[in-house]
């Protein structure tokens, strides 16, 4: 009995012990955006995280440079600029279109394309190789014959 | 010849691949090289009332190496950067990163100090500046305070002798 009494003693201390975790920001709306912002951007230390998802310590940081930033009015797109000029485009997972990305954007659109290229060359060259085969005149006679709706008789 | 289409294709494959496996991800190409070292003043790791800025040393050629007591990776270059440290080559000026000064000192007093000087970037404020996402990481700076060479991760002797070295003698020279 008394053992149950302490279990439910630590199961109600422990519950107490419990909080909501506190609110991120006083400001809900500038929190939104600091997460919108940063899930946008690449966390460098667990590079297949977004910022917003990694609880690295740089990742902190930079939310909460993130966060100052825009407190200090600057816009998203100064905060995006400011965080390529530190980590480079790596930190955009969605880059931007210039010489050094033409492959990252064009690639795909040059294969698909290559593959029509391929695929009409492939028919053309079939086509060429099944010339329109003439039926022999039996065969021919049996077709004419069950179009008409005769019984063609089968030669077994 | 057709046979071998598809194993051409596969070759193709491989090719590209096997590259791809060789490549590191964690080597993020720079946007800061042959752009300005990113200003900072700091407060000294030894003497916390002095400091030491980029303005300082404007006019020579050195070297940064973000470092922390903290960072395993450290303790894999630091014998080669106190060897390096001996031959005077050219300053070398540690950024001690979001670290605790009793255990940066304690650290250094371990495993010896190769550095001219070190400053402490405790919040990582000049860290997030440079770029800096795996310590340790190692930057070359010209007279004019351009940087002209970063490496992510540990400085190997190989690199120390075949990039590090070359560069700094051409940029003295």
């Amino acid at each position: 009995m008394k053992v149950i009494a302490a279990i439910l003693l630590l199961v109600l201390c422990a519950h107490s012990a419990a909080r909501e975790a506190p609110a991120t920001a006083a400001d809900p709306a500038l929190e939104r955006r600091v997460v919108k912002l940063t899930s946008e951007l690449r966390c460098l230390v667990c590079q297949n995280q977004s910022l917003a998802d990694s609880h690295a310590d740089l990742a902190i940081d930079l939310k909460n440079q993130v966060r100052s930033q825009m407190q200090s009015g600057r816009s998203d797109t100064e905060i995006r600029d400011y965080m390529v000029a530190r980590y480079g485009d790596f930190v955009l997972y969605d880059p931007p279109f210039k010489a050094s990305t033409l492959l990252l954007w064009a690639g795909p659109f040059a294969l698909l394309l290559l593959g029509f290229v391929g695929l009409a060359v492939y028919l053309r060259s079939r086509r060429r190789r099944l010339p329109d085969a003439e039926l022999p005149p039996a065969d021919s006679a049996r077709a004419e014959a069950l179009l008409r709706g005769g019984s063609a008789s089968e030669p077994q | 010849m057709k046979r071998f289409l598809p194993l051409g294709i596969f070759l193709v494959l491989a090719v590209f691949l096997a590259a791809g496996l060789g490549l590191n991800p964690r080597e993020v190409p720079s946007p800061l090289i042959d752009k300005a070292a990113p200003a900072f003043r700091l407060p000294q790791l030894q003497e916390p009332g002095k400091s030491l800025g980029t303005d300082d040393l404007k006019g020579r050629v050195w070297i940064l190496n973000v470092w922390a007591s903290w960072c395993v990776a450290c303790l894999e270059e630091h014998p080669i950067l106190v060897e390096f440290s001996k031959q005077n080559v050219l300053p070398m000026y540690g950024l001690n990163y979001k670290d605790r000064r009793e255990d940066a000192l304690k650290w250094l007093g371990e495993h010896g100090n190769p550095y001219t000087l070190s400053v402490e970037d405790s919040d990582g404020r000049v860290g997030i500046d440079y770029g800096v996402y795996g310590v340790p990481e190692t930057y070359v700076i010209d007279r004019n305070g351009i940087i002209r060479y970063k490496r992510i991760g540990p400085v190997t002797v190989p690199i120390l002798k075949e990039k590090i070295l070359p560069l700094v003698r051409q940029l003295q020279g």
